[in-house]
């Protein structure tokens, strides 16, 4: 609990530094250039910019612990509104990416390491490696051309087709999922074939991961004795593998899949600029380009917490399952 | 011949009669074994390779990297002399590529500088140490670890303006806390052993313990552990460079040129395509090198 809130709290140091080292003047970030003297005092002291530092930090976390990360100068909503609204999308696109990477890779990752040096197992490495090295957004670009531009089996940039905008009234803000709901077929397909490249994409950067930890956990599993013994009792290959073998490396594959998470969150930064998606990556990055720091630093802490979240619940379960790591 | 066959048999002795032969000797091992695996041989060619055109891009290079022409515009690879084609600006893409390979190598060696002698200092002090300034410099790594990387760096350049030495500042900033976990890890083990206790009884300080004997033994696993992280860095500068916020225009930074080459990604693939295969196949080959390298100086962990 402590490291928890540890943790945090030096997440938010860091942010409120940044905001403080920022070449902007905050002041005049609000009341622009023009305004006079006056104003300028009056809203030096509206910011609490003549209070101590430490003091500033204290209203700063106590602003943000009730969800109050500030004013976009942007957008000219409150952040968190903000961030509501767009991150959904992120939650929607990562989810679908993250499921794609676990549907392909755990079988890939168990698959290389039964059958150890074959061509498959050469195949896993192969695609692992080229998930590795390969930029991102490079690769989404060219995808675009590709699956769109060339072969057009899937749908361009954005979030749905253009027609059906605005049609699904949002109920989780995930618009497979609301137009589902809705029973919308049309809005339900274009959405379809818009999320599937930049899903499998990210999907991809995660299958990588998860095939090469997988192969690694099964390895140990595969040359421990208990298997000889499975084996000599005459159980099926079928049964010696996913009966035995895996069934012991659920729960480190879990806290795998739970990191393999967090990093698609970051790596749809990059993502959603490639294909418009109105996420919050894409949120921050143009925040960031018209020096809108307070949504630039609301969009970090909602990252970092989540990826905080989701380090520190993947530790404990852990710990709860193996009894081991006790 | 018969005095490179003196020279092999020198370095593979198997009682070395000085420090230096027993010092070359396993050098000369590492590199056989580190020379019979394909791959990372492989990986090392290519990186030769674009160090190679990296140095010599003013020769090799066919135009000036920033000769604008439009007449010339968006030309496809091979069309009057334009080996790669040209941008939309009708700039030569073969030169830019080039030039561009002295800017990602300039931030990774920048970086990888940087990064791992913060995080030797940081762990080194904090595991010889010990007790409270181990507890709050592991818990200050502890906190830029749990940290996304990509939204650190995008947050500190932000703060810091968009440049490449900022860029370099800001991954380094998000680079360094496994080292230091690494470089305590080792301290720890290293610490208590008889040959620290000897110096110390020399009259060693605390200082030269751990500048003069302490970091030299644990430069391997640090230098294994940057190889592999190249091609990570690599990507994170390419990445903040496609954002606008590493090198800025008109230099030849490959994100920021795939950045350019992506309104015409659809009519001219060749823009935005050629300098992504430049990321990819720098840092493929320092996976490549990294995997060997690990093989060679972690003989307990090859291949599974």
């Amino acid at each position: 609990m402590t490291t928890i809130f540890v943790t945090l709290l030096g997440l938010l140091f860091v942010t409120f530094m940044i905001g403080r080292v920022m070449p902007i003047d905050p002041v005049l970030a609000v009341i622009g250039e023009r305004a006079t003297q006056a104003q300028y005092e009056e809203t030096f002291i509206a910011l609490g910019l003549d209070q101590p530092l430490m003091v500033q930090f204290w209203i700063y976390v106590r602003d943000v612990m009730h969800g109050d990360f500030g004013q976009s100068i942007r957008t000219g909503q409150e952040v968190s509104s903000d961030i509501a609204r767009v991150f959904p999308a992120t939650f929607e696109l990562a989810t679908l990416g993250t499921l794609f990477g676990v549907v392909i890779g755990v079988p890939l990752g168990v698959l290389a390491a039964v059958r150890r040096g074959t061509w498959i197992d050469q195949i896993a490495r192969f695609v692992g490696l080229i998930g590795y090295s390969m930029p991102i957004f490079w690769l989404g670009l060219v995808g675009l051309l590709v699956f769109y531009g060339i072969l057009g089996w899937v749908s361009g940039p954005g979030r749905v087709g253009i027609f059906y905008q605005g049609i699904v009234e949002p109920i989780t803000g995930m618009l497979l999922v609301d137009s589902l709901l809705r029973g919308e077929w049309d809005v339900f397909k274009s959405a379809f074939s818009h999320i599937i490249l930049p899903a499998s994409l990210l999907g991809y950067f995660s299958l990588a991961y998860i095939s090469r930890m997988t192969r690694s956990f099964m390895l140990e599993q595969m040359n421990s004795e208990y298997i000889i013994t499975a084996r000599v009792k005459g159980l099926s290959e079928w049964q010696v593998v996913w009966g035995h073998a895996f069934r012991n490396i659920r729960i480190q594959l879990i806290t795998v899949i739970a990191l393999a998470y967090a990093n698609l969150l970051e790596g749809s930064v990059l993502t959603e600029i490639i294909f418009a998606w109105p996420g919050i990556g894409q949120y921050i990055t143009t925040s960031l380009l018209a020096n809108d720091m307070n949504a630039v630093l609301g969009g970090t802490i909602v990252i970092g917490s989540i990826f905080v979240g989701i380090n520190i619940f993947s530790d404990l379960l852990y710990r709860f399952f193996d009894p081991r790591a006790k | 011949m018969s005095s490179e066959f003196g020279l092999r048999d020198w370095l593979l002795s198997e009682e070395p009669s000085s420090r230096r032969q027993a010092a070359l000797s396993s050098w000369y091992n590492g590199w056989l074994r580190f020379r019979s695996n394909t791959l990372a041989m492989v990986g090392l060619c290519v990186l030769i390779l674009i160090i190679f055109a990296a140095i010599f891009a003013p020769v090799l290079a066919t135009h000036d990297q920033f000769a604008q022409d439009l007449g010339q515009r968006l030309l496809r690879p091979g069309v009057d002399g334009h080996l790669f084609g040209t941008d939309g600006l009708g700039r030569d893409i073969y030169s830019r590529v080039l030039y561009g390979a002295r800017i990602s190598l300039y931030i990774v060696l920048l970086v990888a500088m940087v990064a791992p002698l913060l995080g030797l200092i940081v762990g080194t002090v904090a595991g010889y140490a010990g007790g409270w300034v181990d507890i709050i410099l592991m818990r200050i790594t502890d906190i830029f670890l749990a940290f996304p990387r990509l939204i650190l760096a995008l947050a500190f350049v932000a703060a810091l303006g968009a440049g490449i030495e900022n860029a370099v500042l800001a991954i380094s900033l998000t680079a360094w806390p496994p080292y230091a976990r690494i470089a305590r890890a080792e301290t720890l083990t290293i610490r208590n052993s008889d040959y620290i206790h000897a110096i110390r009884l020399q009259g060693a300080g605390p200082m030269r313990i751990v500048t003069r004997h302490i970091w030299p033994l644990c430069i391997s696993s640090l230098v294994v552990r940057v190889t592999l992280d190249m091609a990570g860095i690599i990507l994170t500068a390419a990445g903040l460079g496609f954002l606008g916020l590493g090198a800025q225009p008109p230099s030849p930074e490959w994100g920021a040129m795939i950045s350019d080459g992506r309104a015409y990604i659809l009519d001219s693939w060749w823009v935005a395509t050629i300098p992504g295969l430049a990321i990819f196949s720098i840092s493929l080959a320092f996976n490549l090198l990294g995997d060997g390298l690990r093989d060679v100086l972690d003989p307990k962990d090859n291949g599974s």
